[in-house]
């Protein structure tokens, strides 16, 4: 029994921990659904009973679409391109032993540990020579090789993970080797490329400090940019309004976060634990 | 140690060796793998490795990118870290080679240090609460049943899954003067001296401010990857331990730390080098209100000297502090992932 009792107060201790983890994503709802008078009383309301979507409406009417748009296309672009490139890459790596495979191999684990906060200085004088400042191009360039290490690395693991044979089986069966290739690798690949894009759209969706280097103009601002000056210049007035913003970015986010969440935590530490 | 079952990359590995050394299995009829017949037996080099041009040219395009994009840059920032490069060449004038002059302004200016120690601390400090929490939570994992494992799980997913400039603004709101929730919380609890008050104005109070929310953000992937170590450890050690009549802290110390240990010192590793480069946060509670010469750390440094000030000369010189940081850090984390993983 007396385990029982500790089991249960580590149980509360739990939820307890819980609760406060998730607080500030509840209050950023909650504070969203508030008109202003209830925001900016000298008691906070913790529900947001008769609440309002005002506070929505007034972040459609900021430039939001505008930027939604910039953010999409860099995102799209980095998707496709990382998504393509990292697969590739993949193949070659999996599939083949070639001289300089190794050295490719640890290249691509230590490049993906550059921080971008080392080399932004002279990638913003790159593409300022390339005249490529404030466009989409240029950022999603840099994008792409942000994540094209990491994406070639999680790539690699999962066609590992296709038995040869079955392709033998297939070119045995009469297939053809692109035959073999689309009918069956590909399907089997699936997950895995889902997952891989999953990663590169958070990466370029919520990046922040490259995109604060290279889009200098207010035209050309993504998401993460823009609810940084929307916050700058609603700071006094608006929480509700803020609030609003940040959901709208995050929520998306989130759910597809959650689709990988378990990827790329094995992906980072696979195989430490041993024994 | 005996090996783990149920970890997952090691039985993949060995299915694989054992799967590519099975014994007269039929050659693929092309050069589709570039090796001989024995090439497959893992330590061996084939004998006549077959020059084929694919692999090479399916490396071609992610390999532009990454030449285009990081490794000219790389260059670029060599070269430029020696040169004279300010406003006046931003505007056409040519840039001149001044050699170390860049690296001996950065090194006998004392704010440099201040900044770099600064950055060292945060990062020790962040990363060191970062890790004790997340274990700490891991452990609390397998202690409770499924519900409260479940919501402990939910919680810590939706703080990690927040994009990281939603979180930084939810937070300024949280810790806002006036209308903030966590001062009306203080002044209830009777500290009447947080009324109103301004978090990010006083340097100490600003970094508790950032360590707050970076340690919110980096517990869960601490916590999760640690959780899943742990409940790798196979559950017979326990039992046989129990029997032989230890304490349940005498399983914990002899027991799980030695078996979850390579988990810890990777996430270690990682959150390390994480916390070294930390820009966003910092650079958007200056943005808030913080005193940007008390709380610049390497990244915002670097930042405002070469796109502030128009100092790249200077900007590029003290980037090469950041690089040669984290990737002397990355090495060591690269050295373990290899030997762990089969290239």
């Amino acid at each position: 029994m007396r385990t029982r009792t500790r089991q249960r107060t580590f149980g509360v201790v739990a939820v307890v921990i819980a609760l406060i983890w998730m607080f500030p994503v509840y209050w950023m709802l909650n504070s969203s659904f508030l008109p202003y008078n209830r925001i900016r009383a000298a008691e906070p309301t913790f529900l947001p009973l008769n609440g309002t979507v005002s506070a929505y409406g007034r972040v459609f009417d900021s430039n939001f679409f505008d930027t939604l748009r910039v953010s999409a296309t860099v995102t799209g672009i980095t998707v496709v391109a990382a998504l393509l490139f990292a697969f590739l890459a993949a193949l070659a790596l999996s599939r083949f032993r070639f001289k300089g495979r190794r050295s490719f191999i640890l290249a691509v684990l230590i490049i993906q540990m550059i921080p971008a906060e080392g080399l932004f200085i002279s990638q913003f004088k790159l593409l300022e020579g390339w005249q490529l400042l404030n466009s989409v191009i240029g950022l999603s360039l840099l994008y792409i090789a942000a994540v094209v290490p990491f994406t070639i690395w999680m790539l690699r693991g999962f066609v590992n993970g296709v038995p040869r044979d079955l392709e033998e089986a297939a070119l045995v069966d009469g297939c053809s080797r692109l035959q073999a290739f689309f009918r069956i690798t590909l399907p089997l690949l699936a997950p895995g490329l889902v997952a891989s894009g999953v990663y590169a759209f958070l990466q370029a969706w919520n990046e922040f400090t490259l995109s604060l280097v290279i889009m200098t103009r207010p035209e050309n601002m993504t998401l993460p940019l823009w609810l940084r000056s929307f916050t700058e210049s609603n700071r006094i007035s608006d929480w509700a309004g803020i609030m609003a913003g940040s959901v709208l970015v995050a929520v998306p986010v989130m759910i597809f976060f959650l689709l990988v969440q378990h990827r790329m935590t094995s992906g980072l530490v696979s195989g430490a634990v041993k024994g | 140690m005996p090996p783990s079952p149920t970890s997952s990359a090691s039985s993949r590995a060995e299915e694989r060796a054992g799967r590519d050394q099975g014994p007269g299995r039929p050659t693929p009829p092309t050069t589709w793998t570039g090796r001989g017949p024995a090439g497959d037996v893992a330590p061996r080099r084939p004998r006549r490795p077959r020059r084929s041009p694919l692999p090479y040219a399916l490396l071609v395009p992610a390999l532009a990118v990454l030449v285009a994009a990081l490794g000219y840059p790389l260059y670029r920032q060599a070269v430029m870290s020696f040169q004279e490069y300010g406003l006046a060449q931003q505007f056409g004038q040519p840039p001149e080679w001044v050699g170390l002059d860049n690296y001996v302004t950065l090194v006998t200016d004392s704010y440099l240090w201040t900044v770099i120690a600064r950055s060292i601390v945060f990062c020790v400090a962040n990363a060191a609460i970062t890790m004790v929490a997340g274990t700490a939570l891991a452990v609390l994992m397998t202690l409770v049943g499924r519900g409260p494992r479940l919501t402990l799980q939910i919680g810590l997913l939706l703080a990690w899954a927040m994009p990281h400039l939603a979180s930084l603004t939810v937070w300024q709101w949280l810790f806002d003067s006036q209308y903030g929730v966590i001062n009306w919380l203080l002044v209830n609890l009777g500290l009447d001296q947080f009324a109103g008050h301004s978090w990010l104005i006083d340097q100490l109070s600003f970094f508790t401010v950032a360590t707050v929310i970076v340690v919110w953000m980096s517990v869960p992937f601490v916590a999760f990857s640690v959780y899943a170590g742990l409940t790798q450890v196979p559950g017979e050690l326990y039992e046989a331990a129990e029997i032989d009549g230890s304490t349940a802290w005498q399983r914990f110390r002899q027991i799980t730390v030695p078996l979850v240990k390579p988990v810890l010192l990777i996430v270690a590793l990682l959150q390390i080098i994480w916390d070294l480069k930390v820009f966003t946060q910092i650079f958007v509670l200056q943005d808030a209100g913080g005193i940007t010469a008390e709380t610049n750390l390497i990244g915002t440094y670097i930042y405002r000297l070469g796109l502030g000030e128009g100092e790249f000369g200077l900007a590029a010189a003290a980037s090469w502090f950041v690089l040669l940081l984290t990737v002397a850090l990355s090495l060591y984390y690269v050295r373990v992932l290899v030997r762990e993983e089969e290239l």
